[in-house]
């Protein structure tokens, strides 16, 4: 009997392993003279799920927006130190916020799709690119819906206006919008707190999907959530990272006793 | 676990069914460990034993490793319903098959001990039918978990109040020699804690069966006669 092929399939992952992907080196976000990220270094492993866990005001939304720059859009925001993707610092002058963000996809809470039919939400990316060749949109438009699991449910009725998607139906059209335009980072911030359990499973699976082939980042209220989809898991508090590690060791043996009271509800 | 619906994340069928095949992977050992101390013991053959004694650690590391398995997955996918009593099941069961592990390291060390001394064969065909009866509850018992069957469960569960009763005539007969023959009295107590070693293992298959009826049917039999175990699974 062959016992190494035992006990293989659950193996356990590590960071030293993984490659990395984003690299947050001693990052500081003021917000006016409020600090909400203290001294943030770590690595986002790539083509992995990645879990940022925090009660609220913990700085998790705020690490996630900064991956592509969301906080630009803020006043009176002040960073320092540097996150680097594909080797680039993102907060040096020259980069090209626009460009970034296509490679830094990002889907939001609420689903949010744009007042059109369900075809052009998902070629919307594309066409702001300048592609308008139906042949090109067609495939992408399928491709897209297929991986993000719900080109079966709509495929017949690809005309029709997206507000008449279910929540967890939108959500998954949100998630193929962005996945459209081919990032390599996926941004989610709280994507299934808007939507039912059943709706909440399925943008899980695929979650799992997705990360054959993107990085995905994100950010939840629900630890069993995170401890459901991620393969690795922040907690964070008080904008400090208090522990990153794989998932199965931050919820079966967390290395802090902050970590520890959070996750099995004795935190405050 | 191929009857029951699909889960909408399929990685948590695949995690189920990891640990599954583990299990069974496991109880396949198990029986190995056991069939082969039996036929040691039967032909007194000590470098048969010997291998028993050397394979035991892989049981104990495939326990080991279930079990994170099982822990990993508690803490993850917080299972409920049937999910969550077949982890629990499954954490009982490789408690038994390790404990079967080390009755069957035991019986080899007691097998090395026997071929050391002198003594009748012919004395020891009682605990070699026993043996060949145990080892057919273990398989019955495995084969009630490969396919999550609570009648194939409840007939293996049945035979073991018989393997008492096999236990309690071979002591019998054991005290009767050493009467006989206080010359071999170590050689008997050897075989005495063979018999023993088989009861045992004979407990472990019934609580495995146990283990079975609680994942199908949801229904706790430990402790209680088997003709109220009947009634509880053929009262769906």
């Amino acid at each position: 009997m062959n016992l190494s092929a035992v006990t293989g399939h659950m193996g356990k992952l590590s960071l030293a392993d993984e490659k990395p992907c984003i690299y947050v080196n001693g990052l500081n976000l003021h917000y006016g003279e409020k600090q909400a990220l203290k001294d943030i270094t770590m690595v986002v492993p790539e083509k992995k799920a990645t879990a940022f866990i925090g009660p609220s005001g913990c700085g998790k939304s705020t690490l996630l927006r900064c991956f592509n720059r969301m906080n630009d859009l803020i006043d009176n925001v002040h960073t320092s130190g540097e996150i680097r993707i594909g080797g680039e610092n993102i907060f040096a002058k020259a980069v090209n916020v626009a460009e970034l963000r296509r490679k830094v996809g990002m889907v939001f809470q609420k689903p949010n799709p744009f007042p059109k039919s369900i075809y052009e939400n998902v070629a919307y990316g594309l066409r702001i690119q300048g592609i308008n060749r139906r042949q090109t949109l067609d495939a992408v438009v399928e491709k897209a819906l297929k991986n993000a699991a719900l080109w079966d449910e709509v495929k017949d009725r690809l005309d029709d206006n997206a507000l008449g998607l279910s929540g967890g139906q939108a959500q998954r059209l949100v998630i193929a919008r962005a996945i459209a335009i081919e990032p390599e980072i996926l941004l989610l911030d709280e994507p299934c707190s808007a939507l039912d359990p059943i709706s909440t499973l399925k943008v899980e699976e695929l979650i799992y999907e997705l990360k054959a082939n993107y990085t995905i980042v994100i950010v939840t209220h629900n630890m069993q959530q995170a401890a459901r989809v991620s393969d690795y898991t922040a907690y964070m508090y008080l904008g400090e990272m208090i522990e990153f590690n794989d998932t199965g060791t931050l919820f079966t043996n967390p290395g802090e006793k902050m970590t520890e009271d959070y996750i099995t509800g004795r935190y405050g | 676990m191929s009857n029951v619906p699909h889960h909408i994340s399929r990685q948590f069928d695949n995690e189920l069914e990891t640990i599954r095949s583990d299990v069974l992977a496991m109880g396949g050992l198990a029986e190995q460990q056991f069939s082969d101390a039996l036929e040691a013991l039967i032909e007194l053959n000590v470098s048969r034993a010997e291998k028993v004694m050397e394979n035991e650690d892989s049981l104990n590391s495939l326990e080991v490793s279930i079990d994170e398995e099982c822990v990993t997955l508690l803490a993850r996918r917080q299972p409920a319903a049937g999910d969550l009593r077949f982890v629990i099941a499954v954490i009982k069961t490789i408690t038994d098959l390790e404990r079967i592990g080390d009755e069957a390291d035991k019986i080899a060390k007691m097998t090395i001990s026997l071929a050391d001394k002198s003594g009748q064969r012919s004395h020891y065909v009682g605990i070699n039918t026993m043996g060949v009866f145990v080892r057919d509850m273990v398989r019955d018992a495995l084969n009630a978990f490969a396919r999550m069957d609570s009648q194939e469960a409840l007939v293996t569960a049945r035979k073991e109040p018989e393997s008492d009763q096999q236990y309690g005539a071979i002591l019998r007969q054991l005290i009767t020699y050493m009467i006989e023959d206080p010359r071999n009295i170590s050689s008997f107590i050897d075989a005495m804690w063979v018999a023993r070693a088989l009861e045992r293992i004979a407990d472990h298959a019934r609580n495995i069966c146990e283990n079975v009826i609680y994942f199908v049917e949801g229904k706790d039999v430990r402790h209680i006669s088997i003709e109220q175990m009947e009634d509880e699974v053929r009262g769906g």
